[in-house]
């Protein structure tokens, strides 16, 4: 484009560069070669968070289906077991035990029978201790020498091993891929008859996404009705005073979380600051402090605190587009200062409410940090769970569903924030 | 442009300096925190630092997370830990999934400094041949002496008798020593608890125990926090490790107050994680730690009773306070007249069915 | 906000009651925030104030919870660890964001709503989901417990701050002003140092600052990225709540308070002078 150009007109009308090239052509290029430029400085970030992100994130939900583990510690039995009829009501015959005890002995000396003990034991209760129990006693047995069947040498070890319902277990969860994480996620689980729900003791989590998305709610309520008036009162007055008022909503939202959420601590626990003034000045008596933290309450409390900006933010930049002359002029038609602000003010702030809204629902359906520290158990989310079996209990398989399972309600609120206000008009601070 | 080079170069010169802080070698060394690790850092790293220049321990408060964090770590390729403090049910577990090194007692571990064997010297304490034994401890019960009028509790019934001491208590969050003390707050002997945990019904009669004072507890997961939480005031009663209650006691002079009735006993020690990323240090410090001399000096900071016999004679006053350790160790024939011994075979085969099962009952609400 | 002459009693109370509400979550918001500075000053290990420093007795407070901060090597190491990978992932997400958000911002960019969306997500996607996808993935490829791991995940969640704020300066942009500097002959190079460099600058600098908080505030992907050789101020102060609440943290707290303001005031003042180039009037 740095080249100044002229154009003639030639005999058949059409438009051509001093060159004698066609000007349309020429723009196309010229159109084609600004795109492929612009193309060529988004790609590096594109690529970036393609390889850091993306994948990464892709690589985890793939493991909510993935179920190698059973193939691979038991390579032999796997094959014979699937000739089994599960419902035949009778145990699997000699040579699948006999396999089994071959796959077993073999895991057992790489010492990696108690991964599918532990990975069955997600699907029925005290498979873990009966793989130890029976890995440890397999290392005494030595099948040139066995007197009984394999089948009766298994059966000694653990009385178990004669149940049905273990082989089934087996044989269900042979394959390269499972549903049952996915599942368990939403409290249901296989079984001989088809998919059924959990005992009542293990259904969990669907009260727990139950929970989460219900605190979320109720954070983002209280964080309009927080927001909205100072979000007015900011929009209303002069300048000078509003960005002057504006830092006490700004310090909070530049401050560290953990410095806030320890500040809460400070102020919400049984000898800290609210209870001791509470206490002073009567209200309550020594003995009856307020359990604030360590329950839902803490976690209400201090997520509203930490997602107010977020929903201050947005409003306020709604409110200073909304001409005052619509408020003078419905009041000068003779309707109320609260007519007016119903039916003139507030109907032109639904968008900010709807940005901010939903910005504060998708942030705090994700939290963690804050419900870990004060929270208890009460007031912990799906976060909190997926983290617990990423890293305490090891269930990956379930923490990927959770996971997968979190991440589409985010995405549908993500592109319901497109739609209400678009990715391009996301602003900060 | 300036000023992105001169940030350019800040960097350049902070990354340099990083680089030859790392030059020595950075032993990372996996406790309990708190006033534990403070008494391992004290009694084993700083000697062991100062006659070995160029090693220097980072010490990481992860045992709480021990055995979850190494299976990760292990999944995914790549330890980055040298040395973790364990209880001895992890150690087995872990053993058996070969993630810890076996070690040879007699090669590997000193002599007592009465010249008995290794081997001799630990005794039944080497559980498993992972497991390098430290100390022995146990899980008891501590309590705001002013919270809890004249009486204060006497018995691990007390701790779910909410009418005679109402508020919150702390508790770990942990099946571990919960479902045995429910039972035998439920009137189950103490030899009798595992045979009754074994058993499906005796594991729901333990959880509804525990219904009965859920609502009023506080989950700990680290063993500082009991402390913490009765010093804040915000339980009337915790668990505890009997160490840290010392610590809160005698060294903090916190008004709390402990009991010994079915004190949950145990060992604790080290292993070495297999693949850690400095080995041979790694051995070299676990002989160090645990010969005769540290595990008799590491009494001298925090009660815990050494797990070496010859070292047990050597146990003498407290570094600061000159007051003797013997009356506050869990051995000692006062605290032990109720002992819950914990059985470890039982922990490491049904560790994951239990934790399963509480987590579910925690989650419930 | 003036009360009009003409209002009536129930306009008055209505508007003193709101005048009184606002002030109320002002102080909600800001309260939490100020608690922190004095009880850092305790010389009680606990987390209220003391009858003494109620009373502004000097032997109330004092300076301990700060020695035992600059002393304590652990603290040291956390804040080298944080300012490093700050930092260097600063310096990424700020040059790759500002690279695409000059593409995004060209007329008729192809699926702009989509690539952005893309771009944008790692502010989006809950940072547990983030934290573990990264957990597993970097362990493959050899980057767990390493700084670069970190600095790399870092620098993937604060690219959209970038993003946002160029592309928000971008909007306002006369893209008359690189056309007039052409037609008088300046080469595409020159009209970009010349022209546009300046212009986007306070966007980039303020984008910079947000890309730096975000790391230096992160602390999920950190505690399961990184091993104890990355422990930040975040991190340590997480697992300081956990478990021994010493004052200490509100000392740390305190001076991250102050750093806060100094980027705040940072942060506007890029705003103000970004809106008078742009010729923008603040109102």
């Amino acid at each position: 484009m740095s080249q100044s150009s002229s154009t003639l007109k030639t005999a058949d009308g059409s438009l051509q560069m001093a060159d004698g090239s066609s000007l349309k052509a020429n723009l196309e290029r010229s159109l084609r070669r600004r795109k492929r430029n612009a193309l060529l400085l988004v790609a590096p970030l594109f690529l970036f968070i393609l390889i850091t992100f993306l994948v990464p994130i892709f690589d985890m939900l793939i493991r909510s289906v993935d179920n190698k583990i059973t193939a691979e510690i038991l390579p032999t039995t796997i094959p014979l077991l699937a000739n089994w009829d599960a419902k035949s009501g009778k145990l699997p015959d000699e040579s699948v035990f006999k396999a089994f005890i071959n796959d077993a002995q073999i895991a057992n000396k790489a010492k990696i029978i108690n991964r599918l003990g532990k990975r069955l034991n997600y699907e029925k209760s005290g498979t873990s201790s009966l793989f130890r129990k029976t890995g440890r006693k397999l290392k005494k047995l030595d099948p040139e020498k066995l007197t009984s069947t394999y089948k009766d040498a298994l059966i000694k070890i653990d009385k178990k091993w004669a149940n049905i319902a273990i082989w089934q277990l087996i044989q269900r969860e042979s394959g390269r891929y499972t549903n049952s994480h996915f599942l368990s996620a939403v409290d249901t689980e296989n079984s001989p008859d088809g998919i059924k729900w959990k005992d009542e003791d293990s259904q969990i989590y669907l009260n727990l996404f139950k929970r989460t998305l219900w605190l979320s709610f109720l954070i983002t309520f209280l964080t309009v009705l927080l927001g909205y008036p100072i979000a007015y009162l900011l929009a209303s007055l002069k300048t000078k005073t509003s960005n002057l008022l504006m830092i006490l909503v700004l310090l909070p939202f530049w401050t560290s979380l953990l410095v806030r959420t320890s500040a809460w601590i400070a102020l919400l626990q049984k000898e800290g600051v609210i209870n001791d003034v509470l206490v002073t000045i009567g209200l309550i008596s020594e003995d009856g402090r307020l359990a604030m933290i360590h329950n839902q309450t803490g976690t209400i409390i201090a997520m509203t605190h930490i997602l107010l900006p977020f929903m201050i933010l947005p409003l306020f930049s709604v409110m200073k587009t909304i001409n005052p002359s619509y408020v003078r002029a419905a009041r000068s038609m003779g309707a109320t200062s609260f007519t007016a602000f119903r039916r003139v003010y507030f109907p032109n702030t639904v968008a900010g409410i709807g940005a901010g809204g939903i910005l504060v629902f998708i942030l705090s359906i994700g939290y963690y940090i804050t419900p870990a520290l004060v929270g208890g158990t009460q007031g912990t989310l799906i976060s909190n769970f997926i983290a617990y079996h990423i890293s305490e209990s090891l269930n990956w398989g379930l923490a990927a569903a959770l996971g997968t399972l979190l991440l589409l309600l985010v995405l549908a609120l993500y592109i319901l924030y497109d739609k209400v206000v678009g990715i391009d008009n996301m602003k900060l601070g | 442009m300036k000023m992105f080079i001169k940030c350019s170069l800040a960097t350049a010169i902070l990354a340099a300096s990083v680089t030859t802080a790392q030059a020595e070698t950075e032993l990372v060394v996996v406790s309990w925190g708190g006033a534990y690790t403070k008494s391992q850092q004290k009694a084993y790293s700083v000697p062991f630092m100062e006659a070995n220049k160029g090693i220097k321990i980072i010490n990481d408060d992860s045992s709480a997370e021990a055995a979850s964090k190494l299976r990760a770590q292990a999944e995914a390729g790549k330890v980055t830990w040298d040395v973790v403090d364990v209880l001895p049910d992890i150690a087995i577990a872990l053993c058996d999934e070969g993630l810890a090194v076996e070690i040879n007692p007699e090669k590997d571990l000193a002599k007592g400094a009465d010249g008995s064997s290794a081997k001799d010297d630990f005794g039944d304490a080497l559980i498993s041949p992972c497991f390098i034994p430290e100390i022995v401890y146990s899980t008891t019960i501590g309590y705001r002496t002013d919270k809890v009028g004249d009486t204060p509790p006497s018995t691990i019934a007390d701790v779910f008798d909410l009418k005679k001491y109402p508020g919150k208590r702390a508790l770990n969050k942990n099946p571990t020593g919960n479902l045995e003390w429910a039972l035998i707050a439920d009137g189950v002997a103490i030899k009798d608890v595992y045979k009754e945990l074994a058993t499906e019904a005796g594991v729901k009669r333990a959880f509804k125990k525990l219904d009965t004072i859920k609502k009023d507890v506080v989950w700990w997961t680290k063993g500082a926090q009991p402390g913490q939480l009765l010093a804040d005031g915000e339980v009337v009663m915790a668990s505890a490790y009997n160490g840290r209650l010392f610590s809160a006691i005698v060294e903090n002079k916190q008004p709390v107050g402990m009991m010994w009735d079915a004190q949950l006993f145990e060992l604790d020690g080290y292993i070495i994680p297999k693949g850690a990323p400095h080995m041979k240090e790694a051995m070299a410090y676990v002989k160090f730690a645990t010969d005769t001399k540290r595990q008799a000096d590491q009494a001298k900071y925090i009660s815990y009773g050494p797990a070496r016999k010859s070292s047990a004679a050597l146990v003498g006053k407290h570094a600061e306070l000159g007051i003797d350790m013997a009356p506050h160790m869990p051995t000692n024939p006062a605290n032990a007249k109720n002992v819950l011994y914990k059985d470890i075979n039982f922990w490491a085969d049904h560790k994951d069915e239990l934790a399963e099962k509480f987590e579910a009952w925690l989650a419930k609400g | 906000m003036a009360l009009p002459l003409h209002a009536t009693t129930d306009e008055r109370i209505w508007h003193y009651l709101f005048l009184a509400i606002c002030t109320l979550i002002f102080l909600f918001l800001i309260i939490p925030i100020l608690i922190v500075i004095p009880l850092s000053f305790n010389v009680q290990p606990y987390f209220t104030f003391t009858p003494e420093m109620l009373s502004f007795d000097p032997k109330g407070y004092s300076t301990r919870w700060y020695t035992a901060f600059f002393n304590d090597t652990n603290w040291q190491k956390a804040v080298k660890n944080s300012l490093i990978i700050a930092i260097f992932s600063t310096i990424i997400s700020t040059f790759l964001g500002t690279l695409a958000a000059l593409g995004l911002s060209q007329k008729d960019f192809p699926f702009k709503t989509t690539i952005m969306g893309i771009l944008i997500s790692p502010m989006v996607v809950p940072l547990i989901i983030s934290a573990a996808g990264m957990f597993f993935f970097y362990a493959r490829i050899n980057l767990l417990g390493t700084h670069l791991g970190v600095i790399l995940a870092h620098a993937a969640l604060s690219t959209p701050f970038v993003v946002i704020t160029v592309t928000a300066t971008l909007t306002g942009f006369d893209h008359s002003l690189t056309r007039a500097a052409s037609s008088l002959g300046s080469s595409p190079t020159n009209t970009f140092f010349k022209i546009t460099v300046p212009l986007i600058t306070p966007g980039v600098i303020s984008g910079a600052l947000f890309a730096f908080i975000t790391s230096f505030d992160e602390v999920i992907v950190v505690l399961f990225v990184g091993s104890v050789h990355q422990r930040t101020i975040p991190w340590a102060m997480f697992s300081g709540i956990r478990e021994e609440i010493s004052p200490t943290i509100l000392a740390v707290a305190t001076l991250l308070i102050c750093f806060s303001i100094i980027l705040l005031f940072l942060v506007e003042l890029l705003r103000r002078r970004n809106e008078r180039l742009r010729g923008l009037s603040p109102n």
